[in-house]
Formats: structure tokens, sequence, C-alpha cells
């Protein structure tokens, strides 16, 4: 009985040896875990075109970052959590630099594999905002911004339009959300701001597979009739609660997304009726930067990648490219930092935590004015760095109000406790023993 | 030739009540769990971590739904969410009380279970086929609401996903949590998979299972030979939601490490029904069988297709190994409509009478 079965495992064992080959010692490993498929695809692929394109780009125009290629590999997650620890715990053993894990779900599981496994973890923008304590997340990163940061941006643009936070008092703000550990995390910062300035807040959870059926929550808005509505969407469900906003007819100006639920296409597919519609950024779009005219000479007419032609520059095309170039300068800096052409985990982690990108370095690397410049430390691995509104013309995303810094002095303190909180939580949480620089 | 019983005589009840009254289904089986023991030692912890440990996992819940689906008749469509309830009262307990070894945890987060099981059970007394599988997905759906919806079940984390803690037992090993090995998890799962499939193994050939089975077959029937269909259904309903709820724990303790309500949805809840048909519908062997082909092979298809040297895109790999897999599970049930485990038994029987064509 079951020989077959001892066969299939044998097979298995086999198969398993191949998978975990080494890369060769003159490249770094990269892994993207990236979506193509599922629902979230939408979103998934231009950020995923990004990031491969500006690295594909480094490996033709620079030979790599500091003379060393860099070895790109995407593994497909669905946005599926279980499938983004398959692929972790698939490529963990190529001796990756980083992890872009793209999915809240994904980087909370990576969290606390993360110090054990000794490979940090880059979620740019997203995921656990308390992880941007490095005393506590040694090997989390959440730069330029955490979502407290752009939740409080987007209460301060309010209070902006309403001339002055202090008006705040009595209105009424909508929050319409992805009903995972993404859209739940800057909730308790609203609700913090709420009591703190009096506006009343109204939660329209999303559930992930009623995505793309939000006439439910849409009524209840024209019933409560928010003065101003707050989106953290993803994937299909920005498109969708686009539509549902014009259907019942909501001032679009007023409604704002956070920068994840700005992509062009999701405002397109509104047609018309989308113009207005805000959401956050902190990079530039457009496709006039020279880095990206190299993109589009180098690879995309190359051949190479997967971007269709017209796509650079779009706003989620262009995160894309900001997040590898975050990863690119902190090999730099880990470069400069420890002598070495071919760096390790570590070595990244430190190049992370004293990443430095000043407004000459932009320009160096051809993305002049692309994004303020951007600087890490040892204790905070986000920043809060600026960010602005942009507006959707109907065709293209415009900006609609200058750069501006969030709410540092509210966020902090929460950062803190929140840390101290997850630590707390999780139990033994493992102290920080990695030196800052300059210390060791 | 090699597989035939001829000459094996039995002398004693025991032995001809014995669990593999074969002698070269004893070996094969003693082969097969020394495979098990000694396959740390020479995989990676890829093969441990994301292939052996959520494979024997998968293959417990789906031992969990045959023993209500394939041997008891209730056709249930609530597995994932019985298997979320082992796991989150495994979090709340280990949460309550640290120090407790989380195996025995494990185990009693089960009990839990058992109890919901119970209750989204008691319609099965009235209503059956279909109108049960509604039942159940009605469970399905009101248990994953809770999951979302009652922040006490998540200790209130911001996140709303469930964490696993590090937890260390028997002397010293780190048991769960990020810092533990995957051997260390594999093999306490592996102990706890085998001990369960012994145990209702018996179940099975024991009285409560021959009940079960007669429910199955004919309920009216049943009934008039003496058969409770009460005790007889809710017994199914508790020992199955008992070894689902193990098996959410272990998902959630063992291999994955933390997890949202989405990790318990209906997609859980068909992927394991598919499994149990895919196998085999009242089999236990078909269980092994079915997590095997549903939850290994597209494992191997993403990963074995970019390492023989074909190089296409991951997406591209996702799209294919999707494609293989829903043409596979065609072309099997097309074949042998009672599952992998009854081809398996039709080779067993060719090969008792091999090299002959017939006996």
């Amino acid at each position: 009985m079951l020989k077959k079965c001892a066969l299939g495992v044998a097979a298995i064992a086999f198969a398993g040896s191949l998978a975990a080959e080494a890369v060769a010692e003159d490249s770094m490993f990269i892994p993207l875990l990236s979506y193509r498929t599922g629902p979230f695809a939408g979103s998934g692929i231009p950020v995923a075109n990004g990031m491969y394109d500006y690295l594909a780009m480094l490996n033709e125009r620079d030979g790599g970052v500091g003379g060393v290629k860099i070895v790109v590999e995407e593994c497909e997650t669905g946005y599926d959590t279980q499938k983004g620890v398959e692929c972790y715990e698939g490529t963990k053993g190529k001796s990756p630099l980083v992890y872009n894990p793209y999915s809240t779900g994904i980087t909370l599981q990576l969290i606390p594999k993360a110090s054990v496994d000794k490979i940090p973890v880059l979620s740019m923008a997203y995921g656990l905002s308390a992880a941007a304590e490095g005393g506590v997340f040694p090997w989390v990163f959440n730069p330029p911004d955490t979502y407290w940061d752009g939740a409080s941006g987007v209460i301060k643009h309010i209070g902006d339009m309403e001339g002055g936070l202090e008006n705040l008092n009595g209105k009424k703000i909508g929050y319409i959300f992805l009903d995972a550990g993404y859209g739940r995390e800057p909730i308790p910062l609203l609700e913090e701001l709420a009591t703190e300035y009096g506006f009343e807040l109204l939660k329209y959870p999303v559930p992930g597979k009623e995505m793309q059926n939000q006439s439910s929550q849409w009524l209840n808005v024209r019933r409560d009739r928010p003065d101003y509505m707050v989106m953290w969407g993803w994937g299909a469900m920005n498109p969708t609660a686009i539509k549902e906003a014009i259907k019942i007819r909501y001032p679009m100006d007023k409604f704002i997304g956070i920068w994840w639920s700005g992509g062009d296409d999701d405002a397109r597919a509104g047609g018309e009726g989308a113009k207005g519609y805000k959401a956050m950024n902190f990079h530039g779009v457009g496709a006039e930067y020279p880095a990206l005219q190299d993109i589009q000479k180098l690879v995309v007419d190359a051949g190479k990648g997967h971007t269709e032609d017209g796509k650079i520059g779009e706003a989620l095309y262009n995160r894309g490219v900001y997040n590898s170039v975050l990863m690119a300068e902190a090999i730099r800096t880990a470069q400069e930092m420890t002598g070495k052409t071919v760096i390790d985990a570590s070595d990244m982690r430190m190049g992370l935590e004293n990443l430095e990108i000043t407004a000459e370095r932009w320009k160096e690397i051809g993305l002049e004015g692309f994004a303020p410049p951007i600087k890490l430390s040892c204790g905070d691995h986000s920043g809060h760095h600026m960010m602005y509104v942009s507006q959707w013309d109907g065709e293209k995303w415009v900006p609609a109000s200058d750069w501006f810094e969030p709410m540092t002095d509210k966020v902090q303190p929460l950062l803190q406790a929140a840390a101290a909180e997850y630590a707390e939580k999780n139990a033994p949480w493992p102290e920080r023993t990695e030196p800052c620089a300059g210390d060791s | 030739m090699l597989y035939r019983e001829a000459g094996q005589f039995k002398t004693t009840y025991e032995a001809d009540q014995a669990m593999f009254p074969i002698a070269q289904d004893r070996i094969g089986v003693l082969v097969i769990l020394a495979i098990a023991l000694v396959i740390p030692l020479a995989a990676s912890d890829f093969v441990i971590a994301s292939i052996m440990i959520p494979f024997l996992i998968f293959a417990l819940a789906t031992i969990g739904l045959n023993i209500l689906t394939g041997y008891a008749g209730q056709l249930s469509l609530g597995t994932g969410a019985f298997m979320g309830v082992g796991a989150y009262a495994c979090y709340k307990l280990t949460t309550i009380f640290p120090d407790v070894n989380i195996v025995i945890l494990v185990l009693i987060s089960g009990l839990f279970s058992a109890g919901i099981g119970i209750v989204f059970g008691l319609p099965s007394l009235r209503i059956k086929g279909l109108y049960l599988a509604v039942t159940t997905l009605a469970a399905q759906f009101f248990l994953e609401w809770c999951f979302i919806r009652i922040p006490w079940l998540y200790n209130y984390n911001n996140s709303g996903a469930i964490e696993v803690p590090e937890r260390t037992g028997f002397g010293g090993f780190v048991l769960a949590g990020p810092a533990s090995p995957p051997i260390t998890r594999y093999y306490v799962v592996l102990g706890i998979v085998i001990v369960m499939t012994l145990l209702v193994k018996n179940i099975i050939r024991g009285r409560i299972g021959r009940t079960w089975m007669m429910i199955r077959d004919m309920d009216i029937a049943a009934e008039l030979i003496g058969v409770r269909p009460l005790a007889a259904k809710l017994s199914a309903f508790a020992v199955s939601s008992y070894i689902c709820g193990v098996a959410g724990a272990m998902l959630v303790f063992f291999w994955l490490g933390a997890a949202e309500p989405s990790a318990f949805a209906i997609t859980l809840s068909f992927q394991i029904l598919f499994m149990a048909i895919l196998g085999g519908l009242g089999s236990l062997i078909g269980c092994f069988f079915g997590a095997a082909f549903i939850w290994v092979l597209p494992v191997l298809l993403r990963t074995g297709l970019p390492s023989i040297g074909i190089e296409i895109g991951a997406e591209t790999v996702e799209h294919v190994s999707r494609m293989i897999v829903g043409a596979l599970i065609i072309f099997f049930l097309i074949v042998e409509p009672h599952g992998l485990a009854r081809l398996w038994q039709i080779l067993k029987e060719k090969l008792r009478v091999w090299p002959f064509p017939y006996a």
C-alpha cells in the first residue's frame, strides 16, 4: 500500500533540491512578489512593470548598481497571502537582498519572519504603520510615509479646503475601505483625529469578495451625506468606487483616495464624470524624466519587460519606479558603507537604514523634481516625508496642492505606542541587536 | 505476484481484524513512515515549509471533511469556517494561557470547533443533500463574518489578523512563531496527523463508523435496525469539525504564522471539498492523494516549470499551472469518478493477479 505515494514524495524532494539552486556570486538577487492575475491585477501590473523596468534599465545602462548586475525574479502572488508566503519560502534560499510584498496581508506575515531570517522587508508606503519604529522593527522599512501619515495628510487637505482644521468640527467624513488589513490600518489614526477635531467618522467597509459590487455601501453614503469621502481601495475596488460615486453624483473634488487609489486606469474607468477626483501622491507623474526616457529606450523599445507603450509615466508605474529607486539607492549606500560590491541582506538593511536621497542625487539619477529628498535613520524607518494631492483632469493626474508635511506631531506618538503594543502582543518580541551606523 | 496475499494465514481473531491484514501493506506503511521521518534530513526548507507541512495539514482537514461527507453522507461547505474556529480558538487560548504547551492547545481548540459543528449540524436531522449544503454554507458566511466583526477574537489588533507568538515546548524546542525551524514544525504536524489518522481509521472500522455509513447508505433502514440518527449525525459533525478545527489551528500555528479572516473563506472550503472528491469520498488514503494532487502539484508546476529551463513569466506559470491542474482534475474524474483512491484500489487488484490478466 502507498508505494505510489512514496515515489511521489521522492519526486517532490528532488524537485525541491532543483528549486534551491544558488545564484551566481557576481550578481545580487531581488525577488519581486508581484501580481498580474486576479482581481488586484489592475493595480498590480503597472507597479510590477515599473519596478521591473527600472532595475532592468540599470542593468542595461550601468551594468547594475556599482557594476554588479541585479537578478530580478518575479513570483506571482495573486495578492493571496498564502501564495505570498510560499513565494517567500521559495526564494529566501537564494540569498535575496530585500522583499517587496506589495500586500499589507503578506507584509504582516513577513514582519516577524524578517528579523529571524535577517532579510529586510521594504513595504513602501504600505504595510504596518508602526513598523516605522526602527528600534522595534530593525528589519522593516516603510518609506517615504506610513498610512497614518497619509491619513493625516488627507485630513489636513480637507482642513485646507474648509479654511482651517478647526472648521472640521461637526463635519461628517466618510471612510470607504477594503475590509482587510490594508483598509483597517489607518482607522486608529482617523479615530484619534476625529475626536481631536470634532468631526464624525463614518465607516463603509467593502469586503474583499464584494469589491466589484459596492452599491449597498454607496446607498448608505447617499443616505448619510458625508461632507467628504476618503478611500483606501486597491485593485478592482478603485474603479468600482469611482463609478459608484459618479452614479450617486457625489462631488468628486470632495472624494479623496490614498496614493494606492490613484491609478490612471482607476480614474479613467469613471470617464468624464471622474474629473476632479483626488488622490494623494508622493512622487511625480509623466514620462519626461531622463531616467524614464532611458527605460523607454533601453527596456520598452528593446522589447524587454512587459510594459505596453504609453504606460510609462502613469501614477502607479512611476510608483513602481520609485520603489526600485529606493532599492537601488540603498544598495549603493550599502556598497559605499561596506566597501563591498556584492552586498548581502544585512548590508542591505544597513543601506536602507542610512538611505539618503538628496535633491542633487535625484538629479544625478535622472529624476530631478520627481520626489522630495528622502532620509531614513536608525530610529525612523519611514521619515514622514512630504506629499501632495493630485487631481484627475479627465486624462491625467495634475497636482492640486503644494508639497506639504503630514501631521508628524500627531502621528509620531501613535506610532511609538503602536510599536510598543505590537511588541507586547507578540511577546517575546526580539530586542534590537543590530547596531546603528556609527556605533559599530 | 509481488502483491499476493496467498499463504498469509490468519490464526487469531486479532490478526484477522488488524488494521493492515496484508503483510505487504504493513511493509508499505512502514516504508512510508520511514520516508516521512527522514525526508527533512534530505529536503530543503522550502520543501518542508511550503510543500510537506501544508500537504499534511490539508490531508488532515480532508480527512475531517471526508468523515462528514464521505462516511456519514452529509454534504458540507463549511469546512473553511470550522478550520477558522479552531485557529481562532487556539489563538485565544494561547494568548490567555501563554505557558501551556501549544500542541495541547491545538488539540483542545478542536473541541470548540466540534461544539460549533454540532450546533450547525442540528439542521441535518431534518434536511438532506443540497439543502444541508446550503445551511453549512450559511455557517461558513456567519462564522467568517464573526472573524471579521468580533474584534475580541483577534485581541483588537488593528490589522484584524491573528499573529502567532513564539511558543516553546517539549524541552526547549521552538514549536511555533517566526523563529521556529520548519523541521520542528514538520515533526509536530506529522505526529499529530499520524495519531489522528490512526484514531480515525479505528473509529471508522468500529461501531461508530459503521453507524455513519449506515446513515449514509439509507437512513430509514438504519433507523429501523436501531441506529439513532441524532447521535450518528451529530457525532459525525462533532468528529469532523474537531479534526477540521485541529487542522485549522495547525494551518495558522505551524504553517502560515499569521492569518487574516480571508484565509478561512469559502475558497478554502471548496479547496478541501475538491481534495475529498478527487481523492475519493469514503477513503482515508484518498485524502492524502487528494491533498497531494490539489496542493503539491501546482507548487511543483510553479517551481518546476522554470527550473527545467522553460523561460516564461511568473504570471504565465500561474496561468499554465491552473490550466494543467484543471485539465487533470477533469481527466481523472472522467477516468475514475470515484477518485484517486479507487484508481489505487484497481491497481492493487491488478497487482494481485499480475502477471496474469485475471485470477
